[in-house]
């Protein structure tokens, strides 16, 4: 597609050039009908990646409709970089979580970095600075191989080698091994950031006349219709678009950030918005579009590292850490001189203009000229088709079995080194996650907590999705995703805000895929009312096939918490011997696509666990009632493995703590069910009878200093192990799977 | 006592520092640009951690070429105290301001964790509110942080009790588990370990504080005198 002779309209058209762009017959023509005549080569690149899946959200838009959007707190829904909620004192948090998993697939140290830095551009854009970084990944099974080994490790390397260099901690996230990734990994990267309420900026070229200024890195040819690569099945030739992967640049992005930061405070500033998918077209067309303005730019003083670069190219291109920005006319040299002490360029390169057209101009001769509407809004909305797929059929006549385990302690140790449960710190050493000084509670605990500095307050961050339940039941799994996510949230001492959404899933052209998406949807939108946390902003990544297989569907729940004053952070830990141990919530016999189900079976079928919104509300809120009074020593959430891996990491911070608990019923199910809406607390003997005036809680149980986890049923001893043993199988399980095979 | 904490491009831990100064030690400080060419007016001066100039070339090379770096040599040789952590101690060693080099850490990948060091000196003016022996948490976070030297430089360091901080386990391959050395004035100190990260029992550990009124006690002993 990159020709130095480009072709002439006609042959656009008649050679349909267009479909290796992405657009349909159908799209074409609709362009041909909005231009009134044959869009030329440049034209028809900008309408395909405005058209792309990954800009126009076409297929899911109106999956997208159904979400709750809107709350008293919500500064700013879905539609700019990022969404922002008040956190009082003027203050305000701007959140948002996106995909690189193609480009990651490809080359995964690049793919995974640039998604990171395109997040961050996102958050600033807005004018907010940075404050922590998370992030949600998806491999296929570690030991099954080397390929997968590879990209596991070069996409952790790619997202410390970005976040560590531009100086924003990555805090947190989550990481699952199911082979239905194996060729399609997830990268989901998602920042928070911290602003004044004074402060925020939009995306909007107004002013007719003011002028379109760039800044930031010059453009090559990186990246090319990376949002349109992004909108296709990974396939065997997928390695030819390894020009469509950027290549990232963290110093860059250190020095944009500083000086957009420094620019939002000038009144010269009209509007800034990230150069991302799509690039110059993108934010040009849309900044455009949602001033109801038009934008003319001359392509000749786009800063350009490449010589001989056609505007086609210049407009497509993803080459990262660029911002586009409209400022007030007259007032160029005080941004450039602003921008100049970062040794960065802002150089004038258009302006506003009001006939809501994007005209652009080329050595001396108009090269595109087109209504910014259609571009930014025009694009076709698609209802696919959907269809019940078969297997879900098929798990849902099924009863529920609970796995028949000889020996329970054996089990836990195996369900502890299962990489999905097992330690990450593997990973996250490589992140600096303590950089600025901020980071009260570090990774590994239920959600990361990042203080705002000169207040009593900090803000709670986590990111969930367990995709095996989304796998087997789409909206119960998305109901169990947000439950989740503000479990933890709740966990560290934290009043649920909201979330940000990325809709990880297969070819929504396959009416299975679509109703997937569409259950998945129902699901989250249903948690989200109820537990009052709207979704501000997200992604939609599709087309997560390779050769023709989807991922598990995976909707990646990212929410942020405050917590509102810094004594009620709390972490998983047990703390102190002769506290009282409790459980809160039922216990069933909820064993599909539970971690002891793949490790019995090495699959999951089955019912996904049940989720009562209502009930896991109630229970959310007493939680934290009792921690804002001071009550509790520690708090967990029960998820992969159950109670026993819960109780067994509670225990792992400290060396000499033990625990002994007494469970009833079925001791496979009562240790490793996964049912939901489910904490293990830790409370002062001298706090037993407020606690349980405040908490619907059973007691299980007491922190010892024994060392040992001893678990007994209502006649004997059934696990009885020492913390150390079960330490070492948590801790060492992911270093051993990397060092034994490469 | 006022400090500069010194902002080249891709400087990542200046507010860090600036904020253990101001709000934890309780001292005056400034953020100083890198292309000043005048110091001072300062009595101490922090090289933060970071990537400055993206750690291109190597770590530190690019950023002891700026302008303030002649100011800080002319620090240094005034006796001021001078403390350069991580990426600042990189510098220091570009700079000539500390023997040895650099390597990538051992394991190849960048470690970011609290560890366990052993105050190996506590005469420098850096140490002095520290027990001999006595060992602190202070969190690490880099990714060439494997120090290395000659077998005459390490004598030398050996001889003149220039090694003020060792790792308990060594996370990065280090010769002779040194976590920090201070020049043969003992003006200078470079370390990789953040003392700035460990000013607040909150974020897990205060323990690098000490460091910091170490050197305000060593200024105000000096300043006692020379008045």
């Amino acid at each position: 597609m990159l020709l130095k002779h480009e072709p002439r309209p006609d042959q656009v058209k008649s050679e349909k050039l267009y479909q290796q762009m992405g657009l349909s017959d159908e799209e074409f023509t609709l362009v041909e009908n909005i231009l009134g005549r044959t869009p030329n080569y440049t034209e028809t690149g900008l309408f395909s990646v405005m058209w792309s899946e990954h800009c126009s959200y076409k297929n899911s838009k109106p999956v997208l409709k159904k979400f709750p959007i809107t709350g008293e707190k919500v500064l700013q829904g879905p539609g700019e970089g990022a969404g922002i909620v008040d956190i009082g004192d003027q203050q305000a948090v701007v959140f948002k979580i996106e995909s690189h998993n193609h480009p990651s697939a490809i080359e995964p140290y690049q793919g995974a970095a640039t998604g990171v830095g395109g997040i961050i551009r996102d958050i600033f854009s807005m004018g907010a600075r940075p404050i922590a970084l998370l992030n949600s990944l998806r491999f296929g099974e570690l030991d099954e191989s080397a390929r997968v080994r590879y990209l596991f490790k070069e996409v952790v390397a790619g997202i410390a080698g970005y976040g560590n260099c531009i100086g924003i901690p990555t805090v947190g996230g989550e990481i699952q091994f199911e082979s239905s990734y194996d060729g399609n990994p997830l990268v989901n990267a998602m920042c928070v950031g911290l602003i004044d309420h004074k402060d925020i900026k939009k995306g909007l070229a107004q002013g007719v006349g003011n002028t379109v200024m760039y800044v930031g890195a010059k453009t090559g040819r990186d990246g090319i219709h990376g949002a349109t690569f992004a909108s296709e099945e990974l396939t065997e030739q997928s390695d030819e678009n390894r020009p469509a992967v950027q290549v990232g640049d963290p110093f860059m992005e250190k020095l944009l950030l500083e000086a957009c930061l420094e620019l939002i405070h000038s009144d010269a500033l009209v509007g800034i918005q990230d150069m991302g998918a799509a690039g110059l077209t993108s934010s040009s067309a849309e900044m455009a579009s949602k001033a109801g303005m038009g934008i003319e730019m001359n392509l000749d003083l786009v800063p350009q590292r490449e010589t001989g670069m056609t505007a086609y190219e210049m407009m497509l291109s993803e080459s990262q850490e660029r911002m586009l920005i409209v400022i007030k006319k007259g007032r160029e040299q005080e941004i450039n001189e602003l921008f100049s002490k970062y040794d960065l360029e802002a150089v004038a390169i258009g302006t506003v203009t009001d006939d809501k057209k994007l005209r652009l101009l080329h050595n001396g001769e108009v090269v595109a000229d087109v209504p910014v509407d259609a571009l930014a809004e025009d694009a076709p909305v698609y209802h696919k088709p959907s269809k019940v797929p078969a297997y879900y059929e098929e798990f849902q006549a099924m009863e529920q079995e609970v796995p028949q385990i000889s020996d329970l302690k054996e089990t836990l140790v195996k369900l502890l080194s299962q990489p999905t449960i097992a330690s990450k710190e593997w990973v996250y050493e490589q992140y600096d996650y303590m950089v600025r000084t901020n980071t009260v509670v570090s990774p590994g605990s239920d959600a990361a907590v990042v203080r705002i500095r000169g207040t009593r307050k900090a803000l709670a961050m986590t990111t969930d999705c367990n995709s095996r339940y989304v796998y087997l039941d789409p909206e119960v799994g998305g109901k169990i995703a947000v439950a989740e996510a503000a479990r933890n949230i709740v966990c560290s001492g934290a009043e649920p805000l909201a979330i940000t959404d990325n809709l990880n899933f297969g070819n929504p052209e396959k009416p299975e895929v679509f109703w997937q998406i569409e259950k998945a949807a129902d699901g989250i939108s249903e948690a989200c009312r109820v537990l009052e946390t709207p979704v501000i902003g997200g992604n939609v990544s599709l087309y997560n096939e390779t050769s023709g297989t989807a991922i598990y569907p995976t909707p990646v729940i990212g929410m942020v918490g405050l917590v509102t004053d810094i004594d009620h952070i709390t972490t998983q830990s047990f703390k102190n011997n002769g506290d009282l141990i409790y459980l809160v919530g039922e216990t069933k016999d909820e064993f599909g696509g539970s971690e002891l189900q793949k490790l019995v079976h090495g699959k999951v079928f089955g019912k996904a666990p049940e989720l009562n919104i209502e009930v896991e509300k109630e229970s959310q809120k007493q939680v934290l009632a009792a921690i804002r009074a001071g009550l509790v020593q520690s708090a967990h959430d029960l998820s992969e493995g159950g109670l026993a891996v819960a109780i067994a990491e509670s225990l792992f911070d400290n060396g000499q703590l033990g625990a002994e608990v007494t469970i009833t019923g079925n001791p496979v199910s009562a240790l490793f069910s996964e049912s939901q809406s489910r904490f293990l607390l830790s409370v002062k003997k001298e706090h037993q009878a407020k606690f349980e005036s405040l908490v619907a809680a059973q007691l299980i149980g007491e922190v010892n200093e024994t060392g040992t986890l001893k678990v007994l049923s209502e006649t004997d001893t059934v696990v009885e192990a020492s913390v150390h043993q079960l330490k070492d199988a948590w801790k060492g399980a992911i270093p051993c799977l990397l060092k034994s095979r490469d | 006592m006022k400090f500069a904490v010194i902002v080249f491009p891709g400087s990542n831990c200046d507010i860090d520092m600036y904020h253990a100064i101001k709000d934890e030690l309780g001292e005056q400080v400034e953020y100083v640009w890198h292309d000043t060419e005048n110091l001072d007016e300062f009595d101490g001066i922090l090289l933060p951690g970071g990537f400055s100039y993206g750690d291109y070339l190597r770590t530190g090379a690019i950023a002891r070429f700026s302008k303030v770096m002649q100011a800080v040599v002319k620090a240094a040789e005034a006796g001021k105290p001078i403390l350069g952590v991580c990426n600042g101690f990189q510098i220091l060693l570009e700079a000539g301001l500390l023997p040895g080099a650099m390597k990538r850490n051992e394991s190849l990948s960048f470690i970011c964790k609290p560890v366990n060091l052993t105050v190996a000196n506590n005469q420098s003016m850096f140490s002095t509110a520290y027990a001999q022996g006595e060992t602190i948490s202070i969190p690490v976070a880099h990714g060439e942080g494997n120090y290395y030297c000659d077998e005459e430089t390490l004598a030398k360091l050996k001889a003149n009790n220039q090694i003020v901080f060792t790792y308990q386990d060594n996370p990065n391959g280090s010769l002779e588990d040194i976590a920090g050395i201070i020049n043969e004035k003992g003006n200078v100190l470079g370390m990789m370990p953040h003392p700035e990260r460990a000013v607040d029992e909150l974020l897990g550990s205060a323990d690098g504080l000490k460091l910091f009124q170490s050197i305000v006690r060593s200024w105000r002993e000096a300043n006692v005198v020379k008045a």
